[in-house]
């Protein structure tokens, strides 16, 4: 506490030098916590962990890729006076996609008409796993004359259709019917008595 | 380890030094290590009682389904802040506080390195707890986001997070100046003769400790720091919208969050290797390799942050590398527990309250880690993270282990600090009460966890009723039996009890029982030569 060779002076330069060593430690590695985030950056960018350029893409792991179903699209009229088709003959799918096929059909008589197309399978066990979430036979469609429309079936094969169905015939037949779409713009247009609707039975 | 007459330790006593000043004054500007040191123990008293208020709130509200006491936020807020203060308010202080009085008289200096920075790293902690207790009174309430403080929620927060941020700064600071403080004391104020390699094992976890803290802490306050600027002032480190990510906070979170755990266990690694040598009467089996032990934890333990993130989508190899050095972990750990078993082998053991707590310790913290490492294990980890699991298997680490093992150093070390023996009897009563009701309130959270009950859920579904009464009955015996504590220590502050010896362990070696009981205000003014 009295000399300069005191060995306490000593100790205390000696203290004093190592608090400013840590004291650089302890800033340093307050700068090396925000160090962490441009090396997170590019350690994200080397390894393509996190891209935020782009979007996301989303895949489905629900489709059966090894595994592929024909489906024969087959369309009928029913002493109806339409024509009624399928844009294309067939279609191969997956199990588990979603998939889209499109039929068009025409009022070729001079006169509004109303039907309403039936679906049916084959083979008729093939129907449980035929999952529809959007088709033109779930309403009435009433088409004036001339008219031609193009209209949508969404659909899902379920991946656990039996294995031994490689092929599925979706067939709809379409039937006149009473009464017009519900549809304010169809159902404004006046309607012919003579058009009174057979009975199809 | 050497033999010092009394006389020589405190021989000039108060002759050389100015009167200090008495009453609150005293304690206000005292810079002696052993003031500063009782300071540090009763703040993290206090708040152990208030996080423990906070942890019997949430007991009563999920003693039943549904919802009764209090509403979801407060719950939230009520896990965040028990969280915050037990772990910044309660263990870390106590750690310091042992850290204070016993480093200088273990290894024969006559005080800390820097007794003033000594008395203010102490006195930023009180306005720290102020600002997160009184948290719970602004508007929007205190911190609710888990006590990891996870962006988006600690972004989007009132006015509490900013509170526990600067909180959390404060104490930071405070703790990397006390960290400073005892590597100068260790490095550079030994006795004369005392290698590194001689130094009692307490010391040496401490100097590896005060390293861990220096290099994490300060990467705390950046990551807090990053809270608040993306808060206030429209950065967006952590905000996807801005080009941020809220994973990037995880990472460097649990930088500083793994290391910060073991700040937790090592100093009670080292406490309980002072313990169970004195009352085996034998020397610690394997020094050395429990040195290198601790030194291999501390490094590995900057290693595996990332198992606390299994399921934020690492990559596959970034799984597979954290989880094999988290189980790495085990082997080190494993060597200090066959290390404190050998040692008691053959040994003449008797079991006195700090005994008993080391052996607690040693019983509940194995299990404590061995449920580490079933959650080190990638796909275990995904279907647990986040269940009552973790929490039964950090309440057994961090409870069981750090506090027994202070619990133990403070039955081992009070006759030296009061010079009056504590009560033999409460603190066997203490210690069998908190034994079995720590068991009764968290092994029923390893069921709750297996069976799926999430945590930090204010309510939950009727079939985890059952145990979570359980808990909640135990969480209360064990709140109580805290109050047995509480008692012993009032008894030897007021001298209720017999006087005690200058060295009441026959088995203790270290230089601090060469002192006289209680230990003098001023100790080894002059050096003790260790040979």
């Amino acid at each position: 506490m009295s000399g300069a060779h005191d060995p306490r002076e000593e100790t205390r330069a000696a203290n004093r030098r190592l608090l400013q060593r840590l004291a650089v430690i302890a800033v340093g590695m307050f700068g090396f916590g925000f160090l962490l985030v441009p090396f997170y950056e590019q350690i994200c960018r080397v390894t393509g962990l996190r891209n935020i350029d782009r979007a996301d893409t989303v895949t489905n792991t629900q489709v059966v890729t090894d595994r592929t179903i024909r489906l024969e699209l087959d369309s009928n009229v029913r002493h109806l006076a339409w024509t009624f088709r399928s844009l294309e003959p067939f279609v191969d799918i997956h199990p588990g996609e979603l998939r889209q096929v499109v039929y068009e059909v025409t009022n070729t008589t001079d006169r509004t008409i109303t039907g309403q197309a039936i679906p049916s399978y084959g083979p008729l066990h093939a129907a449980p796993y035929f999952r529809k979430l959007e088709c033109f036979c779930f309403a009435k469609q009433t088409l004036r004359p001339g008219e031609t429309r193009k209209m949508p079936v969404v659909f899902v094969i379920d991946p656990k259709v039996p294995a031994d169905l490689g092929t599925i015939t979706l067939s709809y037949t379409f039937f006149e019917v009473e009464g017009g779409a519900n549809d304010n713009q169809r159902a404004a247009t006046p309607r012919e008595p003579s058009t009174t609707t057979r009975s199809d039975s | 380890m050497s033999s010092i007459p009394h006389d020589h330790v405190h021989g000039d006593g108060h002759a050389g030094h100015a009167p200090h000043p008495t009453g609150l004054m005293r304690w206000i500007t005292t810079t002696n290590h052993k003031d500063i040191g009782t300071l540090y123990l009763l703040f993290s008293l206090f708040m152990f009682f208030v996080g423990g208020v906070l942890a019997l709130t949430i007991r009563t509200e999920l003693f039943h389904p549904g919802l009764q006491v209090v509403n979801p936020e407060f719950f939230n807020s009520l896990t965040t802040l028990h969280g915050l203060i037990m772990i910044f308010g309660a263990i870390m202080p106590a750690a310091v506080g042992f850290a204070n009085w016993q480093i200088p008289m273990m290894i024969g200096a006559p005080d800390m390195a820097f007794a003033r920075m000594n008395n203010w790293s102490f006195w930023l902690l009180p306005p720290a707890a102020i600002m997160l207790i009184g948290s719970f009174f602004v508007p929007g309430g205190a911190a609710s986001g888990g006590w990891t403080l996870y962006p988006p929620l600690s972004v989007q927060g009132g006015m509490g997070f900013d509170l526990t941020i600067f909180a959390v700064h404060i104490m930071g600071a405070s703790s990397i100046m006390g960290s400073i403080n005892i590597i100068t004391t260790i490095l550079n104020m030994r006795a004369p003769g005392m290698t590194l390699m001689k130094m009692p094992m307490f010391v040496w976890t401490w100097l590896i400790t005060a390293y861990l803290l220096i290099m994490v802490m300060p990467v705390l306050a950046g990551a807090v720091t990053m809270l608040l600027t993306d808060r206030h002032f429209g950065t967006t480190f952590f905000n996807a919208a801005g080009g941020g990510d809220p994973v990037l906070f995880q990472h460097v979170f649990w930088f500083f969050g793994h290391p910060e755990v073991y700040i937790m266990i090592l100093p009670s690694f080292g406490i309980i290797s002072e313990i169970i040598p004195a009352f085996a009467r034998k020397p610690l089996f394997g020094y050395p390799s429990m040195v290198y032990a601790v030194a291999s934890i501390a490094i590995l333990s900057c290693l595996v942050w990332a198992h606390h993130m299994f399921t934020v989508g690492l990559p596959a190899a970034g799984l597979l590398f954290f989880m094999y050095v988290t189980m790495l972990i085990a082997v080190p750990t494993g060597v200090k527990v066959f290390n404190w078993l050998a040692t008691m082998w053959r040994g003449s053991m008797t079991f006195e309250t700090p005994m008993l707590f080391a052996v607690g310790f040693i019983f509940l913290f194995t299990i404590g880690g061995f449920t580490g490492l079933v959650v080190a294990i990638v796909p275990v980890d995904i279907q647990l993270q986040d269940t009552y699991y973790v929490v039964a298997h950090f309440h057994y680490v961090l409870v069981a282990g750090s506090l027994f093992a202070f619990f133990a150093g403070a039955y081992y070390w009070l006759p030296k600090w009061t010079g009056t023996m504590y009560d033999e009897t409460l603190g066997k009563w203490h210690f069998w009460c908190a034994m079995i009701t720590f068991n009764i309130t968290f092994f029923p959270m390893h069921f709750l966890g297996l069976a799926g009950m999430p945590r930090r859920i204010p309510d939950y579904a009727q079939q985890f009723t059952d145990w979570n009464m359980v808990a909640s009955i135990g969480a209360f015996g064990f709140g109580l039996s805290q109050l047995i504590f509480v008692w012993v220590v009032m008894k030897c502050i007021r001298g209720d009890g017999a006087k005690a010896p200058a060295k009441p362990w026959e088995g203790a070696h270290t230089l601090e029982w060469t002192l006289p009981s209680p230990a003098p205000y001023h100790s080894f003014e002059t050096p003790p030569v260790v040979k």
